[in-house]
């Protein structure tokens, strides 16, 4: 599993923000459309794209978009 | 003056079948039935759950409560399940799974899987009942649907909620057939119950904390408070009552 592509698949669930705006070491919930509907469509996504079943605290105690990469890397 | 012995809703004597008995809101209804006088048959999964609520319940003149292990989900479980059932005057379906999924990931997967517990089954084992004769004249039968998909639409619940819905339309037909056994059909809506439904880590415990705080009553509900309700409905208190849905929600829906 490459962070690039799940950056990218991360991005992907934004509508207002440019992907361009979101890379790695981007504190997401400082993103102005940061919503708790994008993290549950995160959870949806991670759990379609890697099977992974991450849980609201664990993009609670995420900062950035590689944290959160670590953490379904630790859950793989 | 006796005034003791006055109680439209005692369910002594009568047999309730309670499925999803093993947690939640169909244990408290479970353990409050049992406290009124009723014959409890507790239907699970899970067997040590099912021996806790066996132990909380309470023998009243010479009742005799019992439980039966069964998995909804599967068509010989339920098979076995109807045929050994006696007659019984109350059927309580609690039996249910939550899911909050946006809809551009609700693939039919998803829906299948909340879908054949939430709505399937619970159909099935009514139908079968009803048809095996099983729901004797003047039976009641309650069934769990939800605020969610009926009165409400956030959160990303969809699938629950549709599923709920449908429910809810279902029991409405049921009620309108039933009757002419006098079988009355009746549904639940709560709002949030603090059971281990609502605790599946999808929210985080500090959004529920917050989502509370939308109730007028300023708490979610306990399953006791459903269980209540529900005890009226199987209660002959209830016997001009069919094809409604109650709402149980603590003022949510009139906000």
């Amino acid at each position: 599993m490459k962070i690039e592509e799940f950056i990218e698949n991360f991005a992907d669930q934004f509508d207002e923000t440019d992907a361009s705006e979101i890379n790695a070491s981007t504190n997401f919930r400082d993103l102005e459309e940061w919503s708790s509907l994008i993290a549950l469509s995160i959870i949806a996504m991670v759990d379609e794209e890697y099977d992974v079943t991450l849980k609201g605290d664990d993009i609670k105690d995420a900062n950035t978009v590689e944290d959160l990469f670590n953490t379904i890397v630790s859950k793989k | 003056m006796m005034t003791t012995d006055f109680n439209p809703f005692s369910l002594n004597g009568k047999t309730i079948l309670i499925v999803g008995a093993s947690s939640g809101i169909g244990q408290a209804t479970a353990i409050a039935c049992s406290k009124l006088g009723a014959n409890v048959i507790a239907l699970g999964r899970n067997e040590d759950r099912l021996i806790e609520t066996m132990k909380s319940m309470t023998n009243t003149n010479d009742s005799i409560h019992r439980y039966i292990i069964a998995d909804i989900l599967n068509t010989e479980d339920i098979n076995k399940l109807v045929s050994e059932v006696p007659s019984i005057d109350g059927l309580m379906l609690s039996a249910g799974r939550g899911l909050t999924l946006p809809m551009q990931y609700a693939t039919r997967d998803k829906f299948e899987e909340i879908f054949n517990i939430n709505f399937f089954s619970q159909v099935e084992l009514l139908r079968l009942f009803y048809k095996k004769k099983k729901l004797i004249r003047n039976s009641s039968v309650v069934l769990l649907s939800s605020l969610g998909g009926t009165k409400i639409f956030s959160g990303s619940n969809g699938i629950y909620g549709a599923s709920k819905a449908a429910l809810n339309s279902i029991m409405k037909f049921c009620a309108k057939e039933f009757a002419t056994r006098k079988v009355r059909v009746n549904s639940i809506c709560p709002g949030m119950i603090d059971t281990p439904l609502i605790h599946r880590g999808t929210i985080t415990e500090e959004q529920l904390q917050d989502d509370m705080k939308n109730y007028p009553l300023k708490r979610y509900g306990r399953p006791e408070d459903v269980a209540y309700l529900a005890i009226y409905l199987l209660s002959d208190a209830a016997s001009w009552i069919t094809g409604q849905d109650f709402i149980i929600d603590g003022g949510l829906s009139i906000k």
